[in-house]
């Protein structure tokens, strides 16, 4: 691996210093787990490394029934799903970032990581998407807020410019009746990359009978994940059936334009966006209802 | 750039520093400037486990970690699991199940079941697999692992886990 120099900022200030420096190519480190693989592989080139795990701002957790969650972009997945307020909230949440590798890159990796990396296939960006996420940026002259399903911009490539930063990304508040699921399809139990990747939020009427209001967001199938507007917005005002369910997941089926790799073949993954497409909106349904629906926090076995 | 750093940690209850330029993983430190090559190299990539370290209380890649972040952190190796008195009841496990053959992932599997353990003493066979499976093994098909685990969370109220252990 080349050799850098090494910065732990404590201040926002200080951090804008580091990164706004002429002429030195500069990389943000939270968890690492993507970053020091890509600096090991030599496929980044690098002078300094920010570590901004200092930054207060970086390590907010709050869950506030009013404002939302607060999610510091340097919060590692273990502590969200250790905190039982948020298990118990944002459900979705936690069925994605549970699922991102093993306990021991749990430990280590960021939602926010995951959010700046901008692989196609990150798990927790389209659940991110479902719940209306935000993302807070801030830079040394101007700070912006921008829905997440804006960011991302390619593979690997999203709308940070030089000399900013993701500081927290921000869930709205979720209403008795509203509930949220995402699942992948992998082909084993653990640790692998999703070939299709499926997040739903739903709100229903007081009954659980109509939807209110549904987001549907899609992993693995584009260039960047995908926010599935139509297919969600075709659901508003219908009533929870098999037949309004399955047009949603027609829709969102539609805008998928999967490409053929080593995971599997597009056809496949076109057929996958419906299937999960489906289930996501029932696991959501079900948590809405008040039902009990499993994930790798909280199973049957506890 | 890139100057060597001074790092003041604190491994297995004992305090160490070392000096290590910003590139290197604390996966290098321990093996090649240690001398504790008790943590093992597998993948290098964050996909086998065999270099689990247990940091602050949580398990953790030291291949996915540099050196300079171990500034002010407490961290438990697999040299931190045996004590004076005797084998880790996980060990003494390993051994009665034949939880090991070529032995490379094995340090591994003892640190995070041990991170396991410390928080949920008494796992279900659904929870063991699931918080190993970020550790691979070619050899033994897991069975003999998973059991040597199962059997540790029965016998061991953890009392030298605590003793050992940093957190």
């Amino acid at each position: 691996m080349q050799n850098f120099e090494y910065c732990t900022p404590r201040t926002l200030g200080e951090t804008f210093d580091l990164l706004g420096e002429n002429d030195c190519q500069c990389r943000v480190l939270a968890g690492g787990t993507d970053l020091i693989v890509q600096l090991r592989q030599g496929a980044l080139s690098v002078d300094r490394v920010i570590d901004i795990k200092h930054l207060p701002e970086c390590k907010q957790l709050i869950c506030d029934p009013i404002e939302g969650l607060t999610l510091g972009a340097t919060v590692p997945c273990h502590r969200i799903y250790e905190d039982k307020a948020i298990v118990d909230t944002y459900p979705g949440l936690i069925d994605s970032i549970a699922i991102i590798g093993g306990i021991q890159i749990q430990g280590r990796a960021t939602v926010g990581g995951n959010l700046c990396n901008s692989s196609p296939s990150a798990d927790s960006i389209p659940i991110l998407i479902a719940y209306g996420a935000t993302c807070e940026i801030v830079g040394a002259a101007e700070n912006r807020r921008i829905p997440v399903e804006n960011f991302c911009t390619g593979p690997g490539k999203n709308i940070l410019e030089k000399g900013e930063i993701l500081v927290a990304i921000h869930l709205p508040p979720v209403p008795k009746s509203s509930g949220a699921h995402y699942l992948r399809f992998i082909p084993r139990f653990e640790m692998d990359i999703a070939v299709v990747g499926a997040g739903a939020y739903v709100e229903l009427d007081d009954e659980g009978r109509m939807f209110n209001k549904v987001r549907i967001g899609l992993a693995a199938v584009a260039p960047t994940p995908l926010y599935a507007r139509e297919a969600g917005d075709l659901l508003k005002g219908r009533e929870v059936s098999d037949e309004s369910i399955d047009a949603a997941a027609s829709s969102a089926q539609s805008i998928a334009r999967p490409i053929s790799d080593m995971r599997a073949p597009a056809e496949y993954r076109k057929h996958l966006v419906k299937v999960l497409t489906r289930r996501a909106l029932w696991g959501a349904i079900n948590r809405a209802r008040g039902e009990f629906v499993p994930n790798a926090v909280q199973n049957n076995d506890q | 750039m890139g100057k060597k750093l001074y790092i003041n940690t604190t491994i297995n209850g004992e305090a160490v520093e070392f000096l290590c330029e910003p590139r290197q993983s604390l996966l290098e430190i321990f093996r090649d400037h240690l001398g504790m090559t008790g943590t093992k190299e597998g993948c290098n990539d964050g996909n086998c486990g065999a270099c689990n370290v247990i940091i602050d209380g949580v398990l953790m890649n030291s291949c996915l970690i540099f050196a300079v972040e171990a500034q002010d952190r407490k961290i438990v190796t697999i040299e931190g699991l045996a004590s004076p008195q005797g084998l880790h009841p996980l060990q003494q496990k390993f051994l009665e199940h034949a939880s090991l053959q070529c032995g490379i992932c094995t340090p591994g599997f003892l640190v995070a079941a041990k991170a396991l353990l410390d928080q949920n003493p008494d796992p279900t066979e659904h929870e063991v697999r699931h918080w190993l499976a970020g550790n691979l093994c070619r050899c033994t098909g897991y069975d003999k692992i998973v059991r040597a685990v199962l059997d540790a969370a029965n016998v061991a109220p953890n009392t030298e886990t605590s003793l050992q252990s940093s957190n």
